[in-house]
């Protein structure tokens, strides 16, 4: 594969164009339809229930470049959410009683008005969930980030694909693992991961590779060992999350050869329980721009919320957005395999 | 080109049903039940069937073990340990026989 210091995007790549990846993914390869699919489960066409995650995607720069990112961010992107944006968010999120605003990006702290939105959307008293790589906690310039999540009580979910340096390496770049270790152990020592401060540390898994994750429960037994075992660290809960066949992922199931057989695997481990609980449900997703979609996925195939329904956030409505139909396709398969995947791991 | 083993035939393993439904339904319901959760982990049991797959050198297992492992949560530092265990014992199999060798050699020889 292409050397990983850059996005697919500045690579000048065919594949980072989201009509590209839809056209590859949504083409007739002998599997039943994700709608198709979805109708057996009796439910009638996904819709959303109760908006209870506002998603905000800060924006795509980032100080890695992962090989299986579906953002294609990296530190070449320049798309990141204004300020003037960020005050339309607030507005929404003042009007209405959605409890819990999940940041994500790129490194959503890479934003410059990254604090100031953190502080103004703790005035309004919401639970705030980051999405951080870790590494960017201890870069040069962010050092007082971690302290500062801490004093705002913002959960922290972040990925570290294994609990040994090999695959975490693989997937997100040479020295991630020690750097990612070395930014636990400065949360650990504010007090994140451990029970009785209440501030929370989540780790995500995702595979390395052509493959569907494990069970969340035994890994996270064996995460919680190995942890604590070699690098004395402690964390909250693990999620076990299916990569997404789209953007960089995708790039490297085509080159890998294995896109055929993760799709079949994929669209045979379609589980009805876990298609009932998938996040779309539950989450508005928003983009740098401001325009809203019904998951983050979605965001970066630009395949927008459905027509008839706000698709800016400057024209929010809850009771518009509630009960709207879900834009899907062939992608939505993996959060329906096994025992199902979204922003917080498992579902059924 | 023809050959014996075709990794597109793995998939065609139910198809093995078809002379014999009865058997199939109970293996098949007694491999489900071996492959769960028990005093053994599934990760611990998917690594003793990659390693059995190498000791009877079964393409098929070979590949759906190495998924299973890695779907299970084991890395290529387990699986390659596994495959050592296998060999170990292949290996260890050939030279135990050497007592008897040695027994013949030490009855027939001065």
């Amino acid at each position: 594969m292409e050397s990983r210091h850059k996005s697919m995007k500045a690579f000048g790549k065919n594949l980072a164009l989201p009509e590209v990846q839809l056209k590859i993914i949504n083409r007739k390869n002998g599997f039943p339809t994700f709608n198709e699919k979805f109708l057996k489960v009796g439910e009638g066409e996904l819709r959303t229930s109760k908006i209870e995650i506002m998603q905000i995607n800060l924006g795509k720069i980032c100080n890695q470049v992962c090989k299986h990112c579906h953002v294609d961010a990296g530190p070449d992107r320049t798309e990141i959410m204004t300020k003037k944006t960020m005050e339309l968010c607030l507005e929404a999120l003042a009007n209405s009683d959605i409890q819990t605003v999940d940041l994500t990006g790129g490194a959503p702290e890479m934003n410059p008005n990254f604090k100031w939105f953190v502080s103004e959307v703790k005035r309004l008293n919401r639970h705030i969930i980051i999405r951080s790589n870790l590494t960017i906690l201890v870069t040069n310039g962010f050092e007082d980030y971690p302290r500062f999540l801490a004093d705002n009580a913002v959960e922290i979910v972040s990925s570290l694909p294994y609990y040994k340096a090999s695959f975490t390496d693989k997937q997100r770049g040479d020295g991630v693992f020690e750097k990612s270790i070395k930014t636990m152990k400065l949360l650990n020592g504010l007090g994140y991961g451990k029970g009785e401060t209440g501030l929370i540390f989540n780790l995500v898994y995702n595979p390395v590779g052509a493959f569907l994750p494990p069970g969340q429960e035994c890994l996270e037994r064996d995460y919680k060992r190995e942890l604590a075992k070699n690098f004395d660290l402690v964390f909250n809960n693990l999620y076990t999350i299916t990569n997404m066949p789209i953007s960089r992922y995708l790039d490297y199931l085509l080159v890998s050869g294995n896109y055929e057989d993760y799709m079949a695997k994929l669209v045979n481990a379609f589980n009805p329980a876990a298609a009932e609980n998938v996040m779309c449900k539950f989450t508005l997703s928003i983009s740098w721009e401001g325009n809203l979609y019904d998951c983050d996925f979605n965001q970066m195939l630009e395949l927008p919320v459905i027509e008839g329904s706000p698709r800016h956030i400057r024209d929010f409505n809850q009771s518009k957005l509630e009960s709207r139909r879900i834009t899907v396709g062939q992608h939505c398969f993996a959060c329906t395999a096994g025992a199902g995947s979204s922003c917080g791991g498992e579902i059924a | 080109m023809d050959t014996y083993y075709n990794p597109k035939d793995l998939n065609k393993f139910a198809e093995i049903s078809e002379g014999a439904p009865e058997l199939w339904k109970k293996f098949n319901s007694w491999y489900t039940e071996v492959f769960k959760d028990g005093a053994l982990s599934e990760r611990e049991k998917a690594l003793i069937a990659l390693a059995v797959a190498h000791a009877v050198q079964c393409p098929y297992c070979i590949d759906a073990y190495t998924q299973a492992a890695l779907e299970k949560g084991a890395d290529l530092e387990q699986m390659t340990e596994a495959v050592h265990v296998a060999s170990a014992i292949r290996g260890g199999a050939s030279l135990v026989h050497g007592v008897q060798m040695k027994n013949v050699n030490g009855k027939l020889t001065m």
